[in-house]
């Protein structure tokens, strides 16, 4: 395994008055893909809200580089090289396609993406990138999406449901751009309701239940029923 | 009736001052400046002290509201500024009720400050008779200078704003942080700087409104409600989220206070409101409403 680059351990995060995480411990390596799969309600966009300082945590909960950045402003995190693609995609709607995708660049870091670059991947966003953002398909929008947070040219690249509410063909054209954004050295963590694409496209997977880790390894090892049970709580 | 159009567009024009701050800080924060109003007052009154604090030191001249305006500008803009970020900021959030309590708070303040520093006589910007001087049209029509000015003030300002807006990184940030406050501070801004910087180009636009209308008629420390009805009807009127819509709504107000104004001298005002309660009934949306997407 390459060097450590994120490091979680013990968070603990609240959603309201609520509890949502109760200690996760979750290890990232540099360049390696991780899925986390769980139920409704487990507690996975929470814990990528915690990343990213949209959800308050404790400081040494986690740590990037060995700095402890738990619960820092957000926009301090994204400096630092952590961005997310949130759950429901959330385009300005106010702002056109390349006013999005612009927005994404106001803490930018050196690195390979530029507008440029991101027009090669998606072409279609070039042919839009005057239009409103959120007149533009569903998948189009994911596109913009992802698009925004790797203009800050991110180590760590969190994805949240990149599939939800697109058909299935167009899910597929979205994972099929992962591993060309991945190619350079890129991090990246991808929150998924669709078992079987999680694990196909990642390295390691964590299986989330109710605020805990219910189940970890590596993803071409781990079988149906460890996961259904991880998944469910429940023997399949 | 030329005549009524013409004297209605330009009331309307100073309407359009007023409402034009109102309509930014709704727009980038969901904060109704209750205030509004006072505030403006309070720059007429600034203005007026600035003016004697001149004569005092014997500087008097046809230029002088010039000069005071252009030394209230940066002074609101800090004001505004530093009252965003230390006192509004605080208030907002998904209850709309904090922040009208605390503006509302500010207009009475204002209010009593002002009736204690000026007294409640009526007072005016001495203009050097700019605000008697007028132009003589074709068919007979005269039209004030200062009128004039200010409905050229009012264009100015509002295309001014509508380009900031729409055309540049500062209003891109405030297009973000309205649409989406959590992903815009995700993406690095920080959405109390931009915020303060929305309130602080309110103000510069108050101040503006707060000379004019101290030069075009007299003020009195108790003013500031009746100038907040006006600019929040211009508003409604208008429609949210486009600044020429607001203009266009103030417009609307002067010419039909105009039209009332000439049935009756009692009139003008009210049918201002029956016009605002009109758009209110069958349009609430606003007459010229932004159209997204």
């Amino acid at each position: 395994m390459s060097e450590l680059l994120l490091r979680v351990s013990g968070l603990t995060a609240f959603y309201g008055d609520a509890q949502a995480l109760f200690g996760i411990d979750v290890d990232l390596a540099e360049g390696e893909m991780v899925a986390i799969i769980g139920a409704n309600g487990a507690g996975k966009s929470t814990f990528l809200k915690a990343l990213t300082g949209l959800v308050k945590t404790p400081r040494d909960c986690i740590r990037f580089r060995g700095e402890a950045i738990g619960g820092l402003p957000p926009g301090e995190i994204v400096r630092r090289g952590i961005a997310l693609v949130p759950e429901g995609r959330r385009l300005f709607p106010s702002l056109s396609v390349e006013e999005n995708l612009s927005l994404g660049a106001f803490a930018r870091r050196p690195g390979p993406w530029s507008l440029a670059r991101l027009f090669k991947l998606f072409p279609i966003l070039e042919q839009k990138r005057a239009s409103p953002a959120t007149s533009l398909s569903g998948g189009q929008q994911q596109m913009v999406a992802i698009g925004r947070a790797l203009m800050s040219n991110p180590t760590v690249l969190l994805c949240d449901e990149l599939s939800l509410g697109l058909a299935p063909i167009v899910i597929k054209e979205i994972y099929d751009a992962l591993p060309t954004i991945c190619a350079e050295g890129m991090t990246a963590v991808i929150v998924e309701q669709d078992v079987s694409m999680a694990q196909r496209v990642s390295q390691r997977l964590y299986c989330f239940q109710e605020g805990r880790v219910s189940l970890q390894g590596a993803s071409d090892v781990l079988s149906r029923e460890q996961i259904s049970q991880a998944y469910f709580g429940v023997p399949a | 009736m030329i005549e009524t159009l013409l004297q209605g567009v330009l009331l309307g024009s100073l309407y359009g001052l007023f409402a034009l701050g109102q309509s930014l800080m709704f727009g980038v924060m969901r904060l109704t400046n209750t205030a509004q109003g006072d505030f403006i007052i309070l720059a007429s009154f600034a203005a007026i002290a600035g003016m004697n604090g001149f004569a005092a030191a014997g500087l008097e001249a046809a230029f002088m509201p010039l000069l005071v305006t252009v030394l209230l500008v940066p002074l609101a803009f800090g004001f505004g500024y530093g009252l965003q970020r230390h006192v509004l900021n605080g208030t907002l959030g998904r209850d709309p009720l904090p922040s009208l309590v605390v503006t509302f708070g500010l207009s009475i303040v204002i209010q009593n400050l002002l009736l204690e520093l000026f007294s409640a006589d009526p007072r005016s910007i001495e203009t050097g008779g700019l605000n008697t001087a007028s132009l003589a049209l074709p068919g007979g029509l005269a039209v004030g200078v200062l009128p004039l000015l200010i409905f050229a003030v009012a264009l100015l300002a509002t295309g001014a704003l509508q380009w900031l807006f729409d055309s540049t990184r500062i209003g891109r940030a405030f297009r973000a942080v309205s649409d989406d406050r959590e992903i815009a501070e995700l993406m690095g801004l920080d959405a109390r700087k931009v915020y303060a910087l929305a309130t602080g180009i309110a103000f510069v636009l108050i101040a503006v409104a707060g000379v004019l209308q101290g030069m075009r008629t007299t003020v009195s420390p108790a003013d500031g409600p009746l100038l907040l009805l006006f600019a929040f009807e211009a508003v409604i009127i208008g429609g949210m989220g486009s600044f020429w819509g607001t203009l266009l709504g103030a417009l609307l107000l002067g010419i039909t206070q105009q039209i009332g104004f000439r049935l009756d001298p009692g009139w003008g005002i009210w049918a201002g409101h029956i016009v605002f309660l009109l758009v209110l009934v069958l349009r609430p949306q606003g007459l010229f409403p932004k159209t997204r997407g």
